[in-house]
């Protein structure tokens, strides 16, 4: 085995043992953990059978097994920036509709209990 | 278990909640009929950010409606329901759900099993004429699941996917702070944290209807992904640190149990059932 596939076995190993622990810790949901452990999987195959790498790159007519290596990389590191993005348009929703729904309530509590305090000083 | 004649511990507050998202069809028959069966309890519908008139229709039928602002899922709606149950200071908390499936007919029987456990669940599968009849890799997933829990639980559990279950003070104080919102987690994650806490579980023999409205998949496809989500789901709640969380929110319950007026003296760990 060569120094460049121990390297990426180390790796991917050090980042499912990281997931698995951070699962375990509630540090991480699942849904992310998934595309995560992918990665991971994918990273350990390519350096366990860098047979594989030239393979593809061979059948993809490129030249350079590591050109594919950065490409598909990149590829997939900005797949994870897009679904963060989406993630946190999706929070940024809900901040605003907790917030509005926050607002309306302290109307409607503040309506009822000056309703209350005339109610209370006609009976008095 | 002897029977009792009619409210066997009356006194009790109970209230029943509701998980409800886009169920209009369904959940105002669903709560005529616990109130009608049940006329004592309260009954909370969780209106889990619905696009049509679920809530409406809730209102319209006589029960308490909590309107969520978005979609939590299951898990979402019912810690709300729990957190609701606990602030009240309601002695029991019941999950039906809203489509019609569990017959709110069991619920007396539930409740009074609560007289020697923390969690009883309303269970398919528990007798051998059970009508309800799932096949391929859903009923592994099911098996595999029950034998897990039950071990966990160190009683017989047949049905740990039952959303029909009743809880009493100690574990609503569990609930209201883990109830996981995850794939599974309102279910089976639950009764893990709920075991784990050193909550007694136990079930009591149901028979589900067919829903009201509304389809239960059978695609093979589905239901082999079923599967694997439940593995893994229920790995991950087996690995998962949960004593180590639970130790903030663990004095609380064990004090909240002492002041429960009703509570006979505790033998219960030698009484559930094997």
């Amino acid at each position: 085995m060569s120094g460049v596939s121990i390297l990426g076995v180390v790796g991917s190993v050090v980042i499912l043992l990281s997931l698995f622990e951070m699962l375990r810790r509630h540090r991480l949901r699942e849904k992310y953990a998934l595309i995560w452990g992918i990665v991971a999987l994918g990273a350990l195959t390519v350096a366990a059978f860098p047979g594989l790498l030239s393979w593809a790159t061979t059948v993809l007519g490129l030249q350079v097994p590591a050109n594919l290596l950065f490409f598909v990389a990149s590829l997939v590191i900005m797949m994870l920036t897009l679904q963060h993005s989406s993630e946190l348009g999706r929070l940024e929703e809900r901040t605003r509709t907790l917030a509005e729904d926050v607002a309306l309530l302290q109307v409607e509590l503040e309506r009822r209990s000056s309703v209350e305090k005339d109610q209370g000083g006609d009976a008095a | 278990m002897p029977a009792m004649p009619d409210h066997p511990r009356s006194g009790l507050r109970v209230l029943v909640i509701v998980p409800a998202w886009n169920e209009e069809a369904s959940v105002g028959g669903t709560v005529r009929e616990i109130a009608g069966s049940n006329p004592d309890a309260d009954i909370l519908v969780i209106d889990d950010g619905s696009g049509d008139r679920t809530a409406a229709v809730a209102e319209e039928a006589g029960a308490l409606v909590a309107r969520l602002p978005f979609n939590l899922g299951v898990g979402g709606a019912m810690r709300a329901g729990y957190r609701f149950a606990l602030r009240n200071g309601y002695d029991v908390a019941v999950q039906i759900d809203a489509d019609g499936q569990h017959d709110p007919r069991y619920l007396r029987t539930l409740i009074e099993r609560l007289d020697g456990a923390d969690i009883v669940i309303g269970a398919r599968f528990a007798t051998h004429d059970d009508p309800y009849k799932v096949r391929g890799p859903r009923r592994w997933a099911m098996i595999l699941l029950a034998r897990v829990l039950s071990r966990l639980a160190r009683t017989r559990l047949t049905d740990v996917t039952s959303g029909f279950r009743v809880s009493n003070r100690r574990a609503i104080t569990l609930f209201a702070r883990h109830y996981p919102a995850e794939y599974l987690g309102d279910t089976v994650e639950s009764l893990v944290i709920g075991a784990r806490a050193g909550c007694v579980i136990t079930q009591e023999a149901v028979v589900m209807r067919p829903r009201m409205a509304g389809r239960a998949s059978h695609s093979p496809v589905k239901a082999a992904i079923y599967l694997l989500r439940a593995v893994f789901a229920l790995g991950l709640a087996l690995v998962r640190d949960w004593p180590a969380q639970l130790d903030d929110a663990g004095a609380p319950p064990a004090k909240l149990i002492r002041t429960e007026p009703r509570t006979e003296p505790q033998t219960h760990t030698e009484e559930v059932e094997r």
